[in-house]
């Protein structure tokens, strides 16, 4: 890579150069050290044995007994608490920009409990209320409690972002709304939603990575048989691989999320040199914003 | 009507969880900055290993690697963090947990902060003669830092949330007693109510603060 200057130093000089060389020199040492001895005490507990890697790369039935049906209740979960929250956030973020001082007052106080607590929490409630109130059989209601919990937690968190999207929006979009005779739901329905829909899509997509992080607590708090609590069954099943059964389970974690940050940095790099639109976009930075209670420094914040 | 609480420690379960965020926080901060360090480097090695630590770690759930510490670390490993007892061993445990992975997004928070200044106000400065030092310690750094604040802050509340993942191993904070507690008492809403609560208290002020000082501080640009 080439380097460019930055705020931080020059482009290099011959003297930069050497220092930097022996900087790498030495960081390859550190790095070096490190890992022989990860290798090593992985060696001296017997992890690295082939037998424990290889069902993963021989073995088919490791996959269709354990890993695939466990990613499937994974993106099944993340899918179902998307679909259910964003309506649910739409919903709550169009009411926290009501005219209605008492309408905007309820929504907040909505947006910001839930933003405040744990989704551990809120899945732990979700939980036992359904074995207390409901005959939800004891097999799904571990799904239930997971949604119910992250549903919760993401409408409000999404609520925050389709606020930012709707705001993003450059005043003149209202204003011509206006100057037509449109009402405020018709300026809301046709005019602002359609547009904050497509300006908030990365955040949306980035805070998936958050959901489908977010199912492994099901895993390990509920009994719900995602990927995360595939481990302890698939280690037993195959010579206590722990070490190699977390790799595989952390390997798929990495490729589904880093897909999915890629396809949401790709969307908002398309969107903001797009020259359809208005150039108005809610970040995939803007959604740790949003997801933290308190009022932030202004909901276009994370859009710069 | 509070009978129920008696024979839990409650407030004892929140001062775990404030421990594990106070000490995974001053981790994080450290191995954070490292890591920021690294990214801005003009070492290509650095840039390349903290970039990778940051797309791995951010993309794996935090359940993950706190659990990995248990199962992987200590009962596979025998890394023990030089503590022997269970509940010692596995509070550490935690506290590495939570400090590798939220050390991932302090990176992002300083970086980010660095980034927004603009390559502009470092010409300008070179322009009137500021030395190398000089422009880091008047110019790019005080820029940096505070516009940093409302980003780490966010961190910080996000960590204090995570900190219930450590439920997971058997760490006995907040979320953990409040499974206890759900299990062995028929009190689900009012025990829910004020586990809601004791995180609100924690969380919110941080919150409402840290904003408050992030725009006090804020650059205008």
């Amino acid at each position: 890579m080439k380097s460019k200057p930055t705020v931080l130093y020059d482009v290099p000089g011959p003297r930069a150069r050497r220092r930097n060389l022996l900087w790498t020199l030495l960081f390859l040492v550190a790095l070096a050290a490190v890992v022989w001895w990860v290798v090593a005490s992985l060696a001296e507990k017997n992890q690295l044995e082939w037998a424990k890697w290889a069902p993963f790369f021989t073995d088919a039935r490791v996959w269709e007994t354990y890993i695939l049906p466990a990613l499937k209740n994974t993106v099944i979960a993340a899918a179902l608490a998307m679909v259910i929250a964003l309506p649910l956030g739409a919903f709550l973020g169009i009411l926290r920009l009501s005219d209605h001082r008492w309408v905007r007052g309820a929504a907040g106080t909505v947006v910001e409990f839930f933003r405040a607590i744990p989704v551990l929490i809120l899945m732990l409630f979700a939980n036992a209320a359904y074995a207390e109130f409901t005959d939800i059989s004891p097999d799904t209601r571990p799904l239930y409690a997971v949604v119910t919990g992250l549903v919760l937690y993401n409408a409000s968190v999404l609520a925050e972002v389709v606020r930012a999207g709707i705001l993003a929006l450059p005043s003149g979009q209202t204003d011509a709304a206006k100057a037509i005779g449109m009402r405020k739901g018709q300026t809301m329905t046709y005019v602002l939603l359609p547009q904050a829909v497509t300006a908030m899509l990365p955040a949306l997509v980035s805070q998936l990575v958050v959901i489908v992080k977010d199912t492994a607590l099901g895993g390990a708090m509920l009994g719900f048989s995602e990927l995360l609590a595939s481990v302890r069954p698939m280690s037993a099943n195959y010579g206590a691989n722990t070490i190699a059964c977390f790799t595989v389970v952390a390997v798929i974690f990495v490729v589904l999320n880093f897909a999915l940050t890629t396809f949401a940095s790709w969307l908002e790099g398309r969107l903001r040199r797009g020259k359809k639109s208005t150039g108005a976009v809610v970040g995939v930075e803007a959604v740790e914003e949003l997801a933290a209670p308190g009022e932030h420094m202004g909901p276009t914040d994370g859009t710069k | 009507m509070f009978d129920f609480l008696q024979g839990y420690d409650l407030l004892g379960a929140f001062w775990v969880t404030v421990q594990l965020t106070v000490y995974s926080a001053i981790g994080s901060l450290i191995w954070g900055t490292l890591l920021a360090a690294m990214r801005v480097s003009p070492v290509p090695l650095m840039r390349g290993f903290g970039t990778v630590y940051v797309n791995v770690v951010r993309n794996i759930p935090l359940t993950v690697i706190i659990v990995f510490t248990s199962l992987g670390l200590f009962q596979t490993l025998g890394v023990s963090l030089g503590a022997d007892k269970f509940t010692t061993i596995n509070f550490r445990l935690a506290v590495l947990g939570l400090t590798a992975y939220t050390s991932a997004f302090v990176c992002e928070a300083l970086r980010s902060g660095i980034n927004t200044v603009p390559l502009g106000q470092v010409e300008a400065a070179r322009a009137i003669g500021l030395s190398f030092p000089q422009v880091l310690r008047i110019i790019v750094l005080p820029q940096a830092f505070r516009s940093v604040v409302g980003p780490l802050a966010n961190v910080l509340i996000a960590l204090t949330k995570n900190t219930t993942v450590a439920a997971a191993i058997g760490v006995a904070e907040a979320a953990l007693l409040m499974r206890e507690m759900i299990e062995n008492e028929a009190q689900l809403i009012l025990i829910s109510v004020i586990f809601a609560a004791g995180f609100l208290c924690l969380t919110l002020p941080t919150g409402l603060f840290l904003g408050w000082v992030a725009k006090k501080v804020a650059v205008k640009r």
